[in-house]
């Protein structure tokens, strides 16, 4: 976080506004003084959107491209569907970047397993890109994505692209299809046990629904990827981003600044907690 | 070329089941094809075979009225298609749909159970590979049932 006061949205312009799916919308958005700079690929931002509310947004753009601050927003609650209503030189308000990022240089040198749920692939996305701009940093790229139907795909386009690399395969599961679908259908963990990897040099960045990603890490165990080497990237109720009002707290740890990437071993115990 | 006997016992299902008892399995078994879009079968005929596939990729699928057929699971090479054969009554509980050119083999369902059925300990050790498979299709549905990436009811 660059502002002088963490507490202050920054006013940010928007420059391009594209619709992902039919509720997902990709938003680029012009830094400020205090935005501008570096971000971790898994951090985010909190939007604010004058006069409705304030919500935490991954980044999802390119990490490297430092002109622009690209969040995917799914429009489902007056927030989020407000955001994605804002077209090219409207005003929102900007906190950040905060959180913990995906551990990208304690993985250098092994194998990846990126495994996203949903509009999970987006936070992951900025990890990728860092991966490709640095491919010689990282061995083999296994990509595992599971959502609901051919029609809720992201980034469709350039997930075809990254499956035409060299030492980047690409899976793509949904849940339920039509019969013109010619691709796999199931649930996401399932394709775990079907790779052959080395689980003992493979650092694994999962992001999606939390049933996903418990269901995931359980195959990642199962498959002998330590815990240490398993992230997650929670979602909870971000509300300061700062790890003061305790919203987002998961035990004890506040998901705003301990999180939102966490090692596996951290989360073990809580992701099978009932909340209330 | 290999030989029936080869082939079932060397598809990952019966990988590591006794020789002797794989031997047994063989005479149950035959080598099938299916087109693509041609179909194993349909919900509610009688479940007369296990097929182990050896190349190729098939839909399970079930017929939704007015609707064109949902795909719920798709199965590769090296996977089993089709448990109903195990247990009364005995009727598939979808439809399977080639959706590649698909080589597998079929083994013959009453065959199968009369073997199992005359010695309880190749029934276990076919059980035991078949429990798996349930479990972790049973796993499967139940985070289709939760329908894990729609829309949040609530969000800001």
């Amino acid at each position: 976080m660059n502002s002088p006061d963490a507490w202050m949205p920054e006013p940010v312009r928007v420059l391009r506004r594209k619709q992902e799916l039919e509720t997902t919308w990709t938003l680029e958005l012009e830094p400020g003084q205090a935005s501008k700079g570096a971000f971790a690929p898994g951090q985010f931002n909190m939007l604010y959107v004058f006069g409705v509310g304030e919500i935490p947004i991954s980044l999802s753009g390119d990490p490297g491209q430092t002109d622009r601050l690209v969040h995917t927003v799914r429009a489902v609650g007056p927030a989020s569907r407000q955001l994605a209503t804002l077209r090219p030189m409207a005003t929102v308000g900007l906190r950040g970047p905060f959180g913990t990022g995906w551990p990208l240089a304690a993985a250098e040198g092994s194998d990846l397993l990126i495994i996203a749920g949903g509009l999970g692939l987006a936070p992951l996305r900025p990890a990728i890109y860092h991966v490709l701009n640095n491919r010689e940093r990282y061995g083999r790229v296994v990509l595992l994505y599971g959502t609901r139907s051919p029609d809720d795909i992201l980034f469709r386009e350039q997930l075809d692209a990254w499956n035409r690399l060299p030492d980047f395969d690409v899976h793509i599961t949904v849940d339920h299809a039509g019969s013109d679908w010619i691709g796999k259908v199931g649930v996401v963990p399932a394709l775990v046990p079907t790779l052959a990897f080395d689980p003992e040099d493979t650092v694994a960045m999962v992001c999606g629904p939390e049933i996903m990603m418990r269901f995931t890490a359980s195959a990642l165990r199962d498959a002998g990827v330590d815990d240490q080497s398993i992230y997650l990237s929670m979602e909870r109720n971000m509300k300061c981003a700062l790890g003061h009002c305790g919203h987002c707290q998961f035990g004890s740890t506040f998901v705003c600044k301990d999180g939102p990437v966490l090692s596996f071993d951290r989360l073990r115990g809580l992701l099978s907690l009932k909340e209330f | 070329m290999k030989s029936i006997a080869q082939l079932v016992c060397e598809h990952p299902f019966f990988q590591g089941l006794d020789s002797e008892f794989c031997d047994l399995m063989c005479g149950c078994a035959r080598n099938v094809r299916f087109d693509p879009g041609e179909y194993l079968f349909h919900q509610g005929e009688n479940a007369d075979y296990l097929y182990l596939i050896r190349h190729g990729q098939v839909a399970l699928e079930l017929a939704v009225p007015g609707k064109s057929p949902v795909s719920f699971q798709t199965l590769h090479d090296g996977d089993v298609v089709g448990i109903s054969w195990v247990l009364p009554p005995y009727h598939w509980a979808s439809d399977a749909r080639a959706m590649s050119l698909t080589r597998a083999i079929a083994m013959d369902a009453h065959c199968l159970r009369k073997k199992c059925d005359d010695d309880p300990a190749l029934g276990y050790a076919v059980l035991k590979r078949l429990l798996p498979i349930l479990t972790s299709r049973l796993n499967a549905t139940q985070m289709q049932i939760l329908d894990v990436y729609g829309a949040p009811e609530q969000q800001p």
